[in-house]
């Protein structure tokens, strides 16, 4: 690692204050992507300003429909929260143990890891990312790979999803570190049938299609013949573009099959 | 950069630099090389210790957000005249061969089974195990040990 400075602020303003005092700040939450990441020397930031004393950032609570996820919640304590199965199921399937004892909803969605699993529960939730300084609906929060709305200095503060009637995540993992190749969660909601689908592309997105098909007929069968356009796909040594496509559609039909 | 942390009972101050890892703290400030470096990049699992009750790869945890923070590691659980049942339920069931993934995999094993409430089964074991590698390729036997201690603990 490069040497840095090492921050620990215990409120949102003294972090935001540190970060635009820095020359070049990042902000560590769980630090699972980060922290190798200033191990290879991939990033070499002036100053890195942990998010873990900050109290008030943890925690699902439910309120009216409403789902909220604090911003530094653990991917363990998500997976062991009732309040809407399909998103504990998802959280229990990140990385391994150890991961999920550190590694964060904000920091996941902070990075926009296109083969990360959160991305696919906050479009097909209709997620609300909450900021130090806004709300960000989810159709306006992924903008490509590893990027985001977020602006310099804006700290993800909590999560909100849509309580859906039923909703089921699969996906396709890498076998060794077991990132989603492709994820896909279908979600029936009062008024909406959403597929959120991550892993295939630059970042998460809804697969509008299938959704129409879905609206007409709630079976596995419905999604026959219905594809996604693959040609924006990625494409790597784990699977190509058009295999990622086929893949999208074996796993939106696996979750519908599981709650339809 | 001082901090102070709680490393198998005994409170602990040491000084280190802003970029060191929770690891190094433990290995080259403590002097507690049961704890291993094997990939050093958050996938073997040979580092896991538990921090605040939660098995977690100290190669990957920054040693300031170890300040204040109570941690165990393989030092901790028991000695050679008192060894803790995942360490015995591991020699009986010649659960280790070169001896290099076994610290983080007791580590690993010992917080599976305290959040497992009894109801680990084979497959539950080896899914709670996907973050620790042996390179013997020992698992059938640790996976015995880990069931076995499920009962013993």
């Amino acid at each position: 690692m490069y040497q840095f400075n090492y921050h620990r602020p215990s409120t949102l303003e003294e972090a935001v204050g540190l970060m635009s005092g820095a020359e070049d700040g990042v902000y560590l939450s769980g630090g699972m992507t980060l922290i190798p990441t200033l191990k290879q020397r991939l990033a070499s930031p002036s100053d890195v300003i942990d998010l873990g004393a900050i109290p008030g950032l943890t925690g699902v609570t439910v309120n009216d429909g409403t789902v909220s996820v604090g911003g530094m919640t653990r991917h363990a304590e998500v997976a062991a929260s009732d309040a809407i199965p399909a998103l504990a199921d998802l959280a229990s399937r990140i990385g391994d143990a150890h991961v999920r004892n550190r590694g964060t909803i904000g920091g996941s969605l902070a990075n926009s890891d296109p083969a990360a699993d959160y991305p696919a529960a906050v479009v097909a939730l209709c997620g609300t990312v909450h900021t130090t300084t806004r709300s960000i609906a989810a159709s306006d929060y992924f903008t490509g790979l590893f990027e985001t709305a977020l602006h310099d200095g804006e700290i993800v503060t909590s999560v909100d999803f849509c309580m859906p009637d039923v909703a089921a995540y699969e996906k396709f993992p890498n076998p060794a570190s077991r990132y989603a190749v492709v994820g896909v969660m279908v979600a029936r909601c009062p008024g909406c049938i959403c597929v959120g689908v991550t892993g295939a592309g630059a970042c998460a997105f809804r697969a509008a299609a299938m959704e129409e098909a879905l609206a007409a007929d709630f079976s596995p069968g419905a999604l026959d013949g219905v594809s996604v356009d693959h040609s924006e796909f990625n494409s790597d040594i784990h699977a190509s573009a058009e295999f990622r496509g086929h893949l999208v559609g074996v796993l939106a039909k696996r979750a519908v099959a599981r709650i339809a | 950069m001082e901090i102070t942390l709680t490393v198998n009972g005994a409170a602990k101050a040491v000084d280190v630099p802003d970029n060191a890892l929770l690891v190094d703290v433990l290995r080259e400030s403590l002097g507690l090389t049961g704890t291993h470096v094997g990939c050093d990049t958050s996938q073997c699992g040979a580092c896991v210790v538990h921090m605040n009750g939660d098995a977690v790869k100290s190669c990957t945890v920054l040693a300031g957000q170890a300040d204040g923070a109570d941690v165990t590691t393989i030092e901790g659980i028991g000695n050679p005249d008192d060894l803790h049942p995942m360490q015995e339920a591991f020699r009986d069931n010649h659960a280790l061969q070169c001896g290099f993934c076994t610290p983080g995999m007791i580590m690993s094993a010992i917080d599976l089974v305290q959040k497992g409430g009894g109801a680990l089964d084979e497959a539950a074991v080896r899914d709670g195990l996907e973050g620790n590698l042996c390179r013997c390729t020992g698992y059938h036997n640790i996976v015995k040990a880990v069931l076995a201690a499920q009962s013993s603990m």
